[in-house]
């Protein structure tokens, strides 16, 4: 067990934030100018004192690009994605998104921030006693309050219908009226998309989004997910434990390992089996 | 290799384990205080088995009910339920809100949240004789009261299982919410009630049969309720008629415990 092949690693990552597709390069010439979108300073993150799980991860990741965060279990990737939305309190260390400290914010505008930054979970996270349709109105929670946005039944005709469009983006329009616990995995996880879809975000967040999925569903859902994504051009981290997608729906791939970034490279500058050593 | 027997390291552990000196004590003080407690209650072999006759001959006069007062039975037992249903209905919504402030995770304020918890169990823990003498003298003999009565009981029984039922919903949809930057209030009405939901149902349920049950017997303090046409034909020794309010309150709590179970499986397949 030594660090030195992700050290080396480290010191071969040409180029970190170059995005590897034409369309993002765009992107991110333009993030120059719209700046950053999540810029993590120093995090450290411990849950009993003398193990700590994230120890000063420092992170920048402009407008458009899309990141994979990777590492073996345990390494804190669950726990960095909910420290930037502070579902979990960071212990220290300075987050900016979209342009905001995180850490400066009060309940209220912590609550707007959450609102603009799509989080899809690895379970599907769905109220399984209601309506698909309910549940993707419920993406709409990020602007409205009050019991229009509770229920479907109750809503009004402008927020159904963006819902059905969300549906729709995700294939499962005929399903708005079925409750959320008849659908597989695979459609359960679509939902969830669609409900993240519906909040509108600016930045999304994905953690593990297919890995309860079967390899096909899973295939399904990502290639679905990052399209969607793509064609909005909206900035994604998202951790995996598929090397195969991490290299095939990252820009950038990044590693943790023992609390910090072992790797931080362009996707298109790894493989499989170098990616493969973080694991080692 | 002929010997089979293993010969484990270390010894099992003794098959019983002698109490410590002060379980011992324990043991032996309940089971005094249990002898003090048959003195305590008159227990009387005897006296039991010389009242049988008298059990017998009563048995024997309630046989056949009177069909006399038939109407006013009736009439009397439709009041019961009336009051048990009025008194569950609002009992049980009042309960929803008293819930959420009594649910740990829900509370807005942790001293709501004792005075949810505080008002609950005196609701639950003082028994409802005891209220129905109360809400008597407040508003007077009859019904009211007694639907009051109930009122008070389905809040001391459901803001304690709802809010149970609340703090174990399934807190994946409570988070994807407050990730998407959800009000305390979105949470609770579109992620924590339909969870609970289920749950609270088969309370409210449970509620109306137990209530069913303590609506009979508000009568014989004024309540309200067939208790006290009950009370009137023993007093009168109008056993036979008796006989038909015990045979009808029978029926009556069978059928709400029947309605009840069907309803349960229906709705929480
Ligand atoms: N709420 C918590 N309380 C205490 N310890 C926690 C908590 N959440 C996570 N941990 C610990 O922090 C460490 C990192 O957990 P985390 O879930 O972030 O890892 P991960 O990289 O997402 O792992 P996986 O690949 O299995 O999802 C683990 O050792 C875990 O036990
Ligand atoms: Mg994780």
């Amino acid at each position: 067990m030594s660090l030195a092949p992700a050290a080396r690693l480290v010191e071969s990552a040409i180029d970190v934030t170059a995005p590897a597709r034409p369309g993002a390069v765009a992107a991110s010439i333009a993030s120059v100018a719209t700046g950053t979108d999540l810029d993590i300073a120093g995090l450290c993150k411990s849950f009993d004192r003398d193990r700590p799980i994230l120890s000063n991860v420092s992170l920048r990741v402009p407008q458009g690009q899309s990141v994979a965060l990777v590492g073996s279990n345990g390494t804190g990737k669950s726990t960095l994605l909910r420290c930037c939305l502070r579902l979990i309190e960071p212990d220290s260390g300075a987050i900016t998104i979209l342009g905001r400290q995180v850490h400066a914010l009060g309940r209220a505008r912590l609550r707007r921030l959450r609102a603009e930054v799509g989080f899809v979970f690895q379970r599907h996270n769905l109220v399984a006693q209601l309506s698909v349709l309910s549940n993707v109105l419920h993406g709409a929670q990020a602007r409205h309050s009050g019991p229009r946005v509770w229920y479907q039944a109750l809503a009004p005709r402008p927020l159904r219908e963006e819902a059905m469009h969300c549906l729709e983006l995700v294939g499962l329009a005929d399903f708005a009226a079925r409750r959320a616990d008849c659908l597989s995995g695979g459609q359960s996880q679509r939902v969830a998309i669609a409900r993240t879809l519906m909040q509108r975000p600016r930045l999304m967040f994905a953690d593990e989004p297919v890995a309860s999925l079967d390899p096909n569903a899973g295939e399904e859902v990502m290639e679905l997910f990052a399209d969607l994504i793509r064609r909005q051009n909206l900035t994604l981290v998202f951790t995996s434990h598929h090397i195969d997608h991490a290299l095939r729906f990252g820009d950038r791939v990044v590693a943790l390992r023992k609390g910090g970034i072992a790797l931080d490279a362009a996707a298109r500058a790894l493989d499989a089996p170098t990616l493969r050593q973080i694991y080692d | 290799m002929t010997d089979m027997i293993v010969q484990p390291l270390h010894a099992p552990p003794p098959r019983l384990v002698r109490p410590s000196a002060g379980i011992f004590a324990l043991y032996v003080g309940v089971g005094a205080f249990f002898l003090f407690s048959l003195y305590g209650s008159n227990l009387s072999p005897a006296k039991l088995i010389d009242g049988l006759p008298n059990m017998l001959r009563l048995v024997g006069e309630m046989f056949p009910p009177s069909l006399e007062r038939l109407q006013s039975v009736g009439g009397a037992m439709l009041e019961t339920f009336q009051m048990a249903f009025a008194g569950t209905v609002i009992g049980v919504i009042l309960s929803v809100p008293l819930a959420i402030l009594a649910a740990r995770s829900l509370t807005p304020h942790i001293s709501l949240y004792y005075a949810a918890r505080w008002l609950i169990a005196l609701f639950r823990t003082v028994p409802d004789l005891v209220w129905a003498l109360f809400f008597v003298v407040t508003v007077g003999l009859g019904p009211f009261a007694g639907m009051l009565t109930l009122v008070v009981d389905a809040i001391g029984f459901c803001g304690r299982f709802f809010a149970e039922a609340m703090e174990e919903a399934d807190k994946g949809p409570q988070e994807a919410l407050s990730a998407l930057g959800a009000g305390r209030s979105e949470i609770v009405f579109s992620a924590v009630l339909p969870s609970a939901m289920p749950s609270m149902i088969n309370s409210a349920l449970f509620t109306l049969e137990k209530a069913t049950r303590a609506s009979v017997v508000l009568g014989l303090v004024g309540a309200g309720g067939i208790g006290i046409e009950l009370k009137v034909a023993m007093d009168l020794f109008q056993y036979d008629q008796a006989a038909t309010i015990i045979i009808g309150v029978f029926l009556l709590v069978l059928i709400v415990e029947r309605v009840s179970s069907i309803l349960r499986k229906l709705i929480l397949k």
